[in-house]
C-alpha cells in the first residue's frame, strides 16, 4: 500500500495531515484492513478508474517555486493604459501583507457563523459603507463577481420589479465597455430579455415604452463625462430603471449616481489597491435604492444585535439567496468576492476621504496634462470632459503606428478600431511616464514634452460644476482613525483575532472543502509578474499565463475524464450556468432546441435549480428515497415523460448526503437514453480525484470548485473559481470573449468579463497538482474519504450518521442527526454549532443538506490529532445534552442554549447561570492550551432582518440602537 | 401544542380564515402552528388592494430568518385591505398570529366557499400527523 510503504513526497507529506503511522489505527477503528479496502468499499466498483491517472510526478515546494518564477519571467507586464474597468494601483505594503497574504483572512469560509467572523463583518461593513458613500444610494451589498456580471445582476433586479410582462427590453448605452455589454447580453437571452444598443445622447429616437431598464457607463468607456441627468429624468418618465457601472475613484470628483437618478450603480473595485491579476479576482460592488433591498443580489452584511444587546454583525436577509429560493430565486449568485472587498475597503480606511480626493485629484490632472500635452503635438481629444481616460484622434500618425511605437516602449495603449487609441491613466502613473506617452505621440525630431513643462502652463482643471461631486463622503470614524501605519496594522489585526480562520483550528464545513492552502501555492500569486497584468493585454505578453493555464485545463480534463476545459467561470455557480448554456447552445445547434427540461434531485444544492432557470430551463425536481439517494424510478418515469424535451440532469457526485451512490451509472444511462446531457456538479470532486472520473462515468459536462478540491483558499467568502470540463462533442460551445480570442468556435457569450476569469489565482491550482503529482492528488482523496469514515465511525456510537453507501461507508464528508436530540431537551442544531465555538472550533455545515443536521467534512490537511479533538468536542456536548435530558442542566439555562460564552461573560462580576464559568468558557482540556474566544455572544438574527442597517452607523446610534434592542428584549 | 381556535376556518398550507362583520368578509392570516415552525418572521410580503386572487393561489410571501414560504390565498376573491402594520413589525406575526398578525381582508367570490375549508379540528389532525411546511 503506498499510503503507509512510503513516506509521502516532500510536499503530499505536509499537504496530507494524517501520518503514515496514524493510518493503521485509523482503519482498525473504522473496520477496514487496509486502505485501498476501504476505498473498494467506498466506491462502486463499476466506476473506479482502475489505473493512474496521467498527470506529472510531484515536484518538490523549492522546485514549484523556480517553475512558477520561469512563468512569471515568460509574462511582459507592459505599463497598461489599456482601462475597460482595469487600472493599475497600488496595494498598500501593510493590506498587502497582513490581508492578502495572510491566511488568518484568507482561509475562513463565507461567515455563516456571525459570531465567530467578526472581523471579516466589520471589514465588509467598511465596504459597503464605502460603496454607499462613493455612489451616493443607501444600500449596497458585500461584492460580487466583476463589473459584466454585477452589470447583468442589475437588469435581472430591473427586470423582476418591471410592472408589466410587455416591457421585455433592456436598454445597453453603446458607451459601456465591450465586455459588460458581452456578459449582460448572454445573460439577457436565456431569460428571452431583448438587449438593445442605444446612444445615451438619443434616447428620443429609441422608444422607450417597452424597456424595463437601462445601462450607462460612467465615465464611459471612451473616458467620456456625461451629465446623465437629463437622461435618466427621461428614463423614468418612461417607468425604465436605470442602472449605472460606474467608476469608484472617479466617483470622487463626480456627481455619485445616486444623485443624479440612478436606481443601481454597479462597478469594479479593483483599483482600490487589488492587483489586475489578468483579470481578477477583485470585487465589484452593486448599490441600490432602497425600493431594491429584498432584491439585491448576493450576501449583505448587516448589523444587528447579540444575546445581551451588543452590536453584533451577520449576513443579513439571507432568505433571499438561491439556497433558500431554489428554481424562485431571481440569482444564482452564492459566492462574493470577500477577500477583496475587504482589501478595497481597507484601502479607503488607509487612505480616508482626503487620500483617495488626492489620488482622484492626481489621476485627473495627469491626464487633464496628458490631454494638453497631446492636443499641443496636434491631436485631438475627442471628450472635452473625461476623468482618467482620453481618446484620441492622432495626427501625422494612423493609429495603427501609435500603438506600435507604444508597444515597442513597453506600453500598451486601447484601440478602439476606429482610427483613435484610448489612454486611461491610474495612480500608479508618474511624471516620466508621461514623458513616455508624449514621446509616443510625439513623433521624430519633436521635442519630447515632459509632464512638468506641461503641467506647469495649463490651468487647474475644474469640472463644471454640473459634474463636480458636492457631497463629502467616508465621514465615518473609521475612515478617519487609521491614518498611521502603525495603527493601520492594529486595526487589521484586531479585526483578523475576531475571526476562526484555519490558523486556529479546523473548519469543519460539509460540502465546503477547508482543506490546506499551503503557502508555497499563494507565494506566486502576489508576484507582480502575475498581478500587473491586464486582462486585455495581447496575449503574446501573457506566455506564462499560457503555459500556467494549458497546463491546469490538460491536468483537469485528465482528472475529470473530460477532454475540453474553460477556465473562465468565476464561481461554481456561474460554472453551472456556463454548463448548462453550452448544452442548450448544443441542442440548439441540432435544432433540438426545444429541449428545456432539467431533472434535479430534491437534494441538490440550491444553487442548481436557481442556475437551471437562470439558463432558461424548467426545472422538474426528482424525488430522493429514504436512504438520501436518487429515486431511479421516479428519475426514469420523469425522464419518459418529457422524453422530447429532456435538456439535462443536474447531479453531485458522490451525493450531497455524502454518499457515493451504486446508482449514478443507471441514472446518466437513462438521461442519455433520453437525448439528455448530464451536467456534473463537481462540489464533492474531493472525494473522486484519482479514484474515479465523472467523464468515466456518463457526465458530459462538471464544474470544478478550484476553491474546494484544487486549494484555492475560500478567502471568508470568495474568490473562487469554478472552471467546466466537457465532453469532445460540447468543446465547440465553451465560453467566448468578446476582446480575447478564448472558447469553441461556436461560442456561448463569456460568463465572466475577463477570459480566464480570476486568472491570478489559477496559480494556486496549478501549484496544488504540481506539488502533490499524480500520486499525491489520489493519496489525499485516499486519506479524505479515510478522515471521514474515521470521524463517522468514532461518532456513530453517540449519534446518528444519517446515509451511508451500500457498504457502510460514507465518502468524503457524513451528516450527523441532531434531530431525535431535540425531543425532551429542546437543543438544536444551532445550539451544537454555538456551542462548539465555545470548544473552539468552527461548526460543520448546518442543515444542508437535511434541516435539523450537521454535516463534517474534514478533508485530508487534518491531522488525526486535530480529527480526535473535533470528535471529542462533539461527544462531550452529546453528554451535555444528555445532561438536560435527564435534568441535571437547565432546560433553559445550559451551556448550549446560552453558547457561545463570551470572555466579559464569563469575567464578569455576577454569574447567575445553572452552571459554572468552568463548564461555560473551558469545556475541553484543549481550550486551556489554546482558547478562542468568541467576541460576541449569539447574534439575533431576526432583529438584524427586521431593522436593516448596512452601512457603518455612527458610534451614537450605535448606542441609541443598543438600548433600544435591550429593552425590546426585556 | 399550538393554538387552533375553534371558530376558524384552515387550508392545509396553514393559512386561517375568520369570519368578520360584513358578509362575505374574511380576514387571512397564518397559524400559531405555521409561525412557531417557521421562527421570527421578518418581512410580510403583500399584494395591493384591489388584486384578485384564485383559490389557494400565491398571494404572497413570508420570510423568516432561515425560510421563506407562499402563502396561498384560501378561497377565490379581492383583497379589500392588507395589515399594513406588518411591514413596520412583522414580528406580529409571531407574537399574534390570530389578531394583530393578520395579513389580508378579503371579499370572498362564493361566500360559501368558507365552509368548504378545514375546520379545527380536520386542521388539528392535519398538523398532529407532523406535516412540514
Amino acid at each position: 500500500m503506498r499510503f503507509e510503504m512510503e513516506p509521502f513526497g516532500e510536499f503530499a507529506g505536509r499537504h496530507i495531515g494524517l501520518a503514515p503511522s496514524d493510518v493503521e489505527p485509523m482503519l482498525e477503528t473504522v473496520g477496514a484492513k487496509s486502505l485501498s479496502e476501504l476505498v473498494e468499499e467506498t466506491v462502486p466498483e463499476p466506476i473506479r478508474l482502475g489505473r493512474d491517472l496521467d498527470l506529472p510526478e510531484a515536484i518538490t515546494e523549492r522546485r514549484l517555486l523556480d517553475r512558477a518564477a520561469e512563468l512569471a519571467r515568460s509574462n511582459r507586464p507592459f505599463r497598461s493604459y489599456l482601462g475597460l474597468g482595469y487600472h493599475g494601483t497600488l496595494t498598500p505594503g501593510v493590506i498587502l501583507r497582513n490581508i492578502l497574504e495572510n491566511p488568518g483572512w484568507y482561509t475562513q469560509y463565507t461567515p455563516y457563523q456571525a459570531e465567530i467572523s467578526q472581523g471579516r463583518l466589520e471589514a465588509l461593513l467598511n465596504f459597503q459603507t464605502m460603496v454607499i458613500d462613493l455612489t451616493g444610494l443607501p444600500i449596497a451589498n458585500a461584492s460580487l463577481l466583476d463589473e459584466g456580471t454585477a452589470a447583468a445582476e442589475a437588469m435581472l433586479m430591473l427586470w423582476g420589479s418591471r410592472g408589466s410582462d410587455d416591457r421585455n427590453v433592456f436598454l445597453v448605452s453603446e458607451a459601456c465597455h465591450p465586455q459588460t455589454v458581452a456578459v449582460v447580453r448572454g445573460r439577457a437571452r436565456p431569460l428571452g430579455i431583448q438587449v438593445r444598443l442605444f446612444q445615451h445622447g438619443d434616447i428620443a429616437a429609441h422608444d422607450p415604452d417597452d424597456a424595463f431598464g437601462a445601462l450607462l457607463q460612467y465615465p464611459t468607456t471612451e473616458g467620456a463625462v456625461v451629465d446623465y441627468r437629463g437622461l435618466c429624468d427621461a428614463l423614468h418618465g418612461h417607468g425604465t430603471g436605470v442602472v449605472v457601472a460606474a467608476d469608484l475613484l472617479a466617483l470622487a470628483l463626480l456627481v455619485p449616481p445616486g444623485e443624479f437618478g440612478a436606481d443601481i450603480a454597479v462597478g469594479n473595485s479593483q483599483r482600490f489597491g487589488v492587483p489586475m491579476g489578468y483579470g481578477g479576482p477583485h470585487a465589484a460592488y452593486l448599490a441600490a435604492s432602497d425600493a431594491f433591498k429584498r432584491k439585491l443580489p448576493g450576501r449583505i452584511i448587516g448589523v444587528s444585535v447579540d444575546a445581551d444587546g451588543n452590536p453584533a454583525l451577520r449576513m443579513a436577509l439571507q432568505t433571499r439567496e438561491q439556497h433558500i429560493r431554489r428554481e424562485k430565486a431571481t440569482s444564482n449568485i452564492c459566492t462574493a468576492q470577500v477577500l477583496l472587498a475587504i482589501m478595497a475597503g481597507m484601502y479607503a480606511v488607509y487612505h480616508g476621504p482626503e487620500g483617495i480626493r488626492a489620488i482622484a485629484t492626481r489621476v485627473r490632472k495627469l491626464t487633464w496634462t496628458l490631454a494638453r500635452g497631446l492636443e499641443r503635438l496636434g491631436h485631438t481629444i475627442v471628450h472635452e470632459q473625461f476623468f482618467d481616460t482620453l481618446q484620441v484622434i492622432p495626427s501625422s500618425f494612423t493609429s495603427a503606428e501609435i500603438l506600435d511605437r507604444a508597444r515597442q516602449r513597453g506600453i500598451n495603449l486601447r484601440d478602439f478600431e476606429d482610427g483613435t487609441v484610448g489612454v486611461a491613466l491610474d495612480e500608479t502613473v508618474r511624471g516620466e511616464d508621461l514623458g513616455d506617452l508624449f514621446a509616443v505621440f510625439g513623433g521624430e525630431g519633436e521635442r519630447e514634452l515632459g509632464a512638468g513643462e506641461v503641467a506647469a502652463d495649463i490651468p487647474e482643471p475644474v469640472y463644471p460644476a454640473e459634474l463636480a461631486r458636492a457631497s463629502s463622503y467616508l465621514e465615518h470614524p473609521v475612515f478617519n482613525r487609521y491614518r498611521s501605519e502603525t495603527e493601520m496594522l492594529r486595526y487589521i489585526h484586531r479585526l483578523e483575532t475576531r475571526d476562526l480562520s484555519l490558523n486556529t483550528s479546523m473548519i469543519p464545513l460539509g460540502s465546503c472543502t477547508m482543506k490546506l492552502n499551503a503557502t508555497s501555492e499563494m507565494i506566486p500569486v502576489t508576484w507582480p509578474e502575475f498581478g500587473a497584468l491586464h486582462p486585455f493585454a495581447p496575449v503574446d505578453q501573457a506566455e506564462g499565463y499560457r503555459r500556467l493555464f494549458d497546463d491546469l485545463e490538460r491536468w483537469l480534463c485528465e482528472m475529470s475524464g473530460l477532454p475540453a476545459c474553460s477556465l473562465q467561470p468565476n464561481s461554481g455557480a456561474q460554472g453551472e450556468y456556463a454548463g448548462l448554456l453550452v448544452i442548450a447552445a448544443r441542442h440548439e445547434d441540432r435544432g433540438e432546441g426545444t429541449r428545456d427540461v432539467c431533472l434535479i434531485p430534491s437534494s441538490a444544492h440550491g444553487t442548481n435549480p436557481a442556475s437551471a432557470v437562470m439558463a432558461g430551463m424548467k426545472v422538474v425536481v426528482v424525488r430522493c428515497d429514504e436512504n438520501g439517494n436518487i429515486d431511479v424510478d421516479d428519475l426514469r418515469a420523469k425522464a419518459e415523460k418529457h422524453s422530447d424535451r429532456l435538456a439535462a440532469t443536474m447531479i453531485t457526485y458522490p451525493s450531497t448526503h455524502g454518499v457515493f451512490e451504486s446508482a449514478i451509472r443507471e441514472v446518466t444511462d437513462i438521461v442519455h437514453e433520453h437525448g439528455g446531457l448530464v451536467y456534473l456538479d463537481g462540489a464533492n470532486l474531493n472525494a473522486q480525484v484519482g479514484l474515479c472520473r465523472p467523464g468515466d462515468y456518463g457526465a458530459d459536462v462538471i464544474h470544478i470548485n478550484l476553491h474546494k478540491t484544487f486549494a484555492i483558499p475560500h478567502g471568508g467568502g470568495g474568490p473562487g473559481m469554478g472552471p467546466i470540463c466537457v465532453t469532445e462533442e460540447l468543446a465547440p460551445y465553451l465560453p467566448g470573449h468578446p476582446l480575447v480570442d478564448v472558447g469553441g468556435e461556436a461560442a456561448i457569450p463569456p460568463v465572466s468579463a475577463a477570459p480566464w476569469g480570476s486568472a491570478s489565482i489559477l496559480l494556486i491550482s496549478w501549484a496544488y497538482v504540481a506539488m502533490l503529482g499524480r500520486d499525491g492528488v489520489k493519496a489525499a482523496t485516499e486519506a479524505a474519504v479515510l478522515a471521514a469514515n474515521y470521524m463517522a465511525s468514532r461518532l456513530s456510537e453517540h449519534f446518528d450518521v444519517l446515509y451511508r453507501g451500500e457498504h457502510g461507508r460514507v465518502a468524503h464528508e457524513f451528516i450527523l442527526d441532531l434531530r431525535p436530540l431535540r425531543r425532551g431537551t429542546g437543543v438544536t442544531d444551532e445550539d451544537v454549532a454555538k456551542r462548539l465555538m465555545d470548544y473552539g472550533f468552527h461548526a460543520p455545515t448546518m442543515s444542508f443538506p437535511v434541516a435539523g443536521t450537521i454535516m463534517i467534512e474534514p478533508t485530508e490537511s487534518e491531522s488525526k490529532r486535530e480529527l480526535d479533538r473535533l470528535v471529542d468536542a462533539l461527544i462531550s456536548i452529546r453528554a451535555e445534552i444528555r445532561r438536560i435530558a435527564d435534568g441535571t442542566l437547565d432546560a433553559k439555562d445550559n451551556p448550549l442554549k446560552n453558547a457561545p460564552h463570551t470572555a466579559e461573560m464569563v469575567t464578569s462580576d455576577t454569574w447567575d447561570h445553572a452552571y459554572t464559568r468552568r463548564e461555560a468558557a473551558w469545556p475541553a482540556p484543549s481550550t486551556r492550551e489554546w482558547k478562542f474566544w468568541p467576541p460576541v455572544r449569539r447574534v439575533n438574527n431576526a432583529y438584524g432582518d427586521r431593522n436593516l442597517v448596512c452601512a457603518c452607523p455612527p458610534i451614537e446610534s450605535y448606542e441609541a440602537e443598543t438600548a433600544g434592542a435591550g429593552q425590546a428584549g426585556a | 401544542m399550538s393554538d387552533i381556535p375553534e371558530d376558524l376556518r384552515y387550508t392545509p398550507e396553514h393559512e386561517y380564515v375568520r369570519e368578520t362583520d360584513v358578509d362575505g368578509e374574511v380576514l387571512i392570516g397564518i397559524t400559531d402552528y405555521a409561525q412557531g415552525e417557521l421562527g421570527d418572521v421578518v418581512y410580510v410580503e403583500l399584494p395591493a388592494p384591489g388584486e384578485e386572487f384564485g383559490q389557494m393561489e400565491a398571494f404572497g410571501t413570508v420570510e423568516a430568518v432561515k425560510t421563506v414560504s407562499e402563502l396561498f390565498c384560501p378561497a377565490a376573491g379581492a383583497i379589500v385591505a392588507v395589515n399594513d402594520a406588518l411591514e413596520t413589525d412583522p414580528g406580529l406575526v409571531n407574537s399574534d398570529p390570530y389578531g394583530e398578525g393578520w395579513m389580508l381582508r378579503l371579499e370572498l367570490e362564493a361566500p360559501e366557499d368558507f365552509d368548504d375549508l378545514l375546520t379545527a379540528e380536520q386542521y388539528a389532525a392535519l398538523v398532529s400527523d407532523g406535516d412540514e411546511i
